[in-house]
């Protein structure tokens, strides 16, 4: 495989049409344009702008240091981008912050639980400072821990749960005030394999009984499918966008793998 | 976002953080257990040195744990703050303080409701700490008691917005025995809380001076004076203006466009 060639067409094969294409199809859940953020002197994000359509599943594929955390962060609003827009259901994240926050359910790659209270308490938290009534999250936490078959569990201090039983809990906590996009950031992370396949089924079966809109930030190719769709981020820059599997071809490797290793050796 | 959403978030926040001092109930007894051993012991030491020194606003000789008790109010609340600062600092590294960040709304407001939840809870300390003193002959008129709440509210306001503001600043839990050394201890010697600044005026100009211009001196006279139905503007409008500019400033510290949770000196990015 020619180097150059490779470069081409990851630099120019884009599966996902542009804003302007997809105007008329689905709506945008999370429309990212030209973000860059800087960490003093070091350029992390470089003109990222990508995509989710609402009821999608999209990967955000790339290396520890790729600028994912970093970008999941903005997109939270736990930082501010140096440059570029973030618009969520079609609210400017930083004109109409409350707006568009009330769109989003999050989990975070570091456990976010408080282990000093119950599982049903940490909900009963969350929903408060989410702005609900306190009644409606009792409702909302019973069909969500029943879901995921924790109800029974609810009054069980987080500290002693697993870390799979931890990460189902953050699964139920973000969907608790019934958010339109899910962002999840290297949401298997610590988790054993049973425990990442469970997850992962279950956020693509909210995906096909909810229409939710799911953002899945990881560096684990196999968390993702060929028919997905995917960004693949390397140093900060969106280096190709589009169907898995497409990519793969185009790139002329057998496997995602093999697509981020060439992509890497591309860009070095 | 209607009023009821802000209502329910400021019930969840004090909800919180009533359920942590539940669980925490070492930290709630450690924190009366400081200022009853300087009452006790500390106290007993001086107990008499006032005597000679007739201080206008008590009208007559009084025992030094009369005089050193607003200060050990002060002691309690500050040292409350500096607790909270410290589960705040802590919250951050273990990442929840992400999600009341993530919060839909202002974080002015979360962070108003977090000033409530940690004033409240220095309340309760101090009327606890009130209720041993009177047996230490601590015994203001009982209006006193009722009069001091504003004004323990106000200074607790003043010192958890400090609490905050620091919070915002200390990137590691590490670096918080600093906190101690250079703000909690200054903060408390360097104040009218052991003695009165007349004393302070014969020992070092520029002790006295560092008393003047130490907020929380304008708290503990600010609680003494109203402890004794008297309310001193002066301490009073020192202690609002502070603490506006330190609520002004913890605001500005959780502002996302500064690096306060930024993840490029943390994991990954």
């Amino acid at each position: 495989m020619n180097i150059a060639y490779v470069f081409f067409t990851f630099k120019y094969v884009s599966v996902i049409p542009s804003p302007q294409q997809g105007a008329q199809a689905l709506p945008i859940a999370a429309n990212i344009q030209a973000l860059s953020h800087s960490f003093a002197d070091r350029q992390v994000l470089r003109n990222v702008s990508f995509r989710v359509d609402q009821g999608a599943f999209v990967g955000l594929l790339g290396a520890n240091g790729a600028g994912k955390t970093t970008l999941f962060s903005i997109l939270t609003r736990l930082l501010r981008s140096s440059s570029g827009n973030v618009f969520l259901f079609g609210h400017d994240l930083q004109q109409s912050p409350a707006a568009a926050l009330a769109t989003l359910g999050i989990v975070f790659q570091q456990p976010t639980l408080d282990l000093d209270l119950s599982v049903l308490q940490n909900l009963q938290y969350h929903g408060a400072i989410q702005g609900m009534s306190p009644t409606n999250v009792q409702s909302r936490a019973q069909d969500e821990l029943e879901r995921l078959q924790l109800w029974d569990r609810r009054h069980e201090h987080v500290r002693r749960l697993n870390g799979g039983h931890r990460r189902r809990v953050e699964i139920a906590r973000a969907l608790l005030h019934e958010p339109r996009l899910l962002l999840l950031d290297e949401a298997t992370a610590g988790l054993d394999l049973e425990s990442r396949i469970q997850l992962q089924r279950h956020v693509r079966t909210l995906i096909e009984t909810r229409g939710l809109a799911v953002l899945w930030s990881t560096h684990r190719a196999e968390e993702l499918e060929a028919s997905d769709t995917v960004i693949l981020l390397d140093k900060g820059a969106v280096c190709a966008q589009g169907q898995l599997s497409n990519l793969i071809t185009a790139a002329g490797v057998e496997d995602t793998n093999q697509l981020l290793l060439s992509l890497s050796k591309t860009r070095a | 976002m209607n009023i009821s959403a802000y209502l329910y978030c400021l019930w969840g926040v004090l909800k919180r953080e009533f359920q942590r001092s539940v669980q925490q109930r070492t930290r709630f007894i450690s924190a009366l257990v400081r200022p009853l051993l300087w009452l006790a012991v500390f106290a007993a030491g001086f107990r008499g040195s006032l005597d000679s020194v007739v201080i206008a606003l008590y009208g007559s000789p009084i025992n030094y744990e009369v005089y050193i008790a607003p200060g050990l109010i002060g002691m309690i609340i500050l040292f409350n703050s500096m607790q909270s600062s410290l589960s705040m600092v802590y919250d951050r590294e273990m990442g929840s303080m992400r999600v009341l960040l993530t919060s839909p709304l202002p974080r002015s407001w979360l962070l108003f409701c977090k000033l409530l939840a940690i004033a409240l809870t220095s309340l309760l300390q101090v009327y606890t700490f009130l209720a041993v003193a009177f047996f230490f002959e601590v015994t203001p008129p009982a209006l006193g008691y009722l009069a001091a709440l504003p004004a323990i509210l106000i200074g607790a306001f003043m010192l958890g917005a400090l609490g905050l503001l620091l919070a915002s600043l200390i990137e590691q839990l590490e670096n918080f025995a600093g906190v101690m050394n250079f703000v909690v201890f200054p903060l408390f010697f360097l104040s009218s809380a052991l003695y009165p600044l007349s004393f302070m005026a014969k020992a070092s100009t520029g002790v006295y001076w560092a008393c003047v211009i130490n907020p929380f001196t304008y708290v503990v006279e600010l609680i003494r004076h109203a402890l004794y139905l008297d309310l001193n503007t002066h301490a009073l409008v020192v202690t609002l203006a502070a603490g506006s500019v330190l609520t002004a400033g913890a605001i500005l510290g959780f502002d996302p466009a500064r690096r306060m949770l930024s993840t490029g000196r943390s994991r990954g990015h």
